[in-house]
């Protein structure tokens, strides 16, 4: 799927929904996480909000024992966690019909998001991210350019979470 | 809106990524069949409803989902201290004392 980039002067902002990638879920306990990574040939950042990107994948760090795995192609992970597994105990899911990203970018790109989520975004530095909330859904942040964002929604609140977001571009562009 | 520290993200956020969940420190019993009725009650139903410092468990639902403790004062809704799943309950002479 291809999408066309419009980037006209007066859109406050840009919407897009990206299209399907493989996306993982991995959990795995603190004490073996230096083993999996390796194993698995990643690196697994420990900070809660870091995200390590490797020739053809990004990880992101949701929480103690849990990470995002975005990768090109699937088909090695899913090889080498197989290997792991009687050795390593983990938990590597494939999530990629769960979520659809939305990537959000331009001049007033960081005000459509304050609109819907509680927590300090600004301050979030850039090649970060954050899972947050959007309005009332759990949506996974990631902040690639100071107004350039990639968003995670579950795909039944997509509808709810685009509604919003175009009434707030309707806003923003009549200058509320 | 209460800003809440979550001691597995390290960072203080606003009150709407949490959710409460309940008491904290109330253990099950290992051996339920053999209680009374009574001591099942009140290991079911019966809490502190503590008017001051108040032990409770928080989860960062929306974020790390992480399950943690909290020492919230129940008069001013102050959060006092917050502290991982698992550690031991802080002295709360010791708490009082830093949170002033």
């Amino acid at each position: 799927m291809t999408t066309q980039r419009h980037d006209f002067d007066s859109a406050p902002f840009l919407i897009e929904e990206l299209p399907w990638h493989p996306r993982f879920s991995l959990r795995v306990r603190p004490g073996n996480r230096a083993a999996l990574a390796a194993a698995l040939s990643l690196d697994l950042p420990t900070a809660i909000g870091q995200r390590a990107t490797a020739a053809g994948a990004e990880v992101f760090c949701l929480g103690p024992d849990e990470w995002t795995i975005l990768v090109d192609n699937a088909a090695p992970l899913v090889a080498a966690s197989r290997n792991a597994y009687g050795q390593i105990p983990h938990s590597l899911v494939e999530i990629s019909d769960r979520e659809i990203t939305l990537r959000i970018s331009g001049a007033q790109a960081l005000t459509a998001l304050t609109t819907g989520c509680p927590r300090d975004i600004e301050a979030m530095p850039v090649g970060q991210g954050a899972r947050t909330l959007y309005d009332s859904a759990t949506v996974t942040l990631w902040r690639d350019d100071r107004q350039d964002f990639r968003m995670d929604v579950w795909r039944s609140f997509l509808p709810h979470v685009r509604a919003i977001l175009d009434q707030v571009m309707v806003e923003l562009r009549s200058g509320l | 809106m209460l800003l809440i520290h979550c001691p597995y993200c390290d960072a203080t956020l606003p009150e709407s990524e949490f959710a409460y969940a309940g008491e904290a420190h109330i253990n099950r019993p290992a051996d339920p069949s053999t209680l009374t009725d009574e001591e099942w009650r009140d290991y079911l139903f019966i809490r502190t409803n503590a008017r001051g410092p108040h032990f409770e468990r928080w989860r960062h639902v929306h974020g790390c989902a992480r399950f943690f403790n909290a020492v919230r004062d129940t008069v001013s809704d102050r959060f006092l201290m917050t502290y991982k799943a698992g550690e031991a309950r802080p002295d709360l002479t010791a708490v009082k004392e830093a949170a002033e």
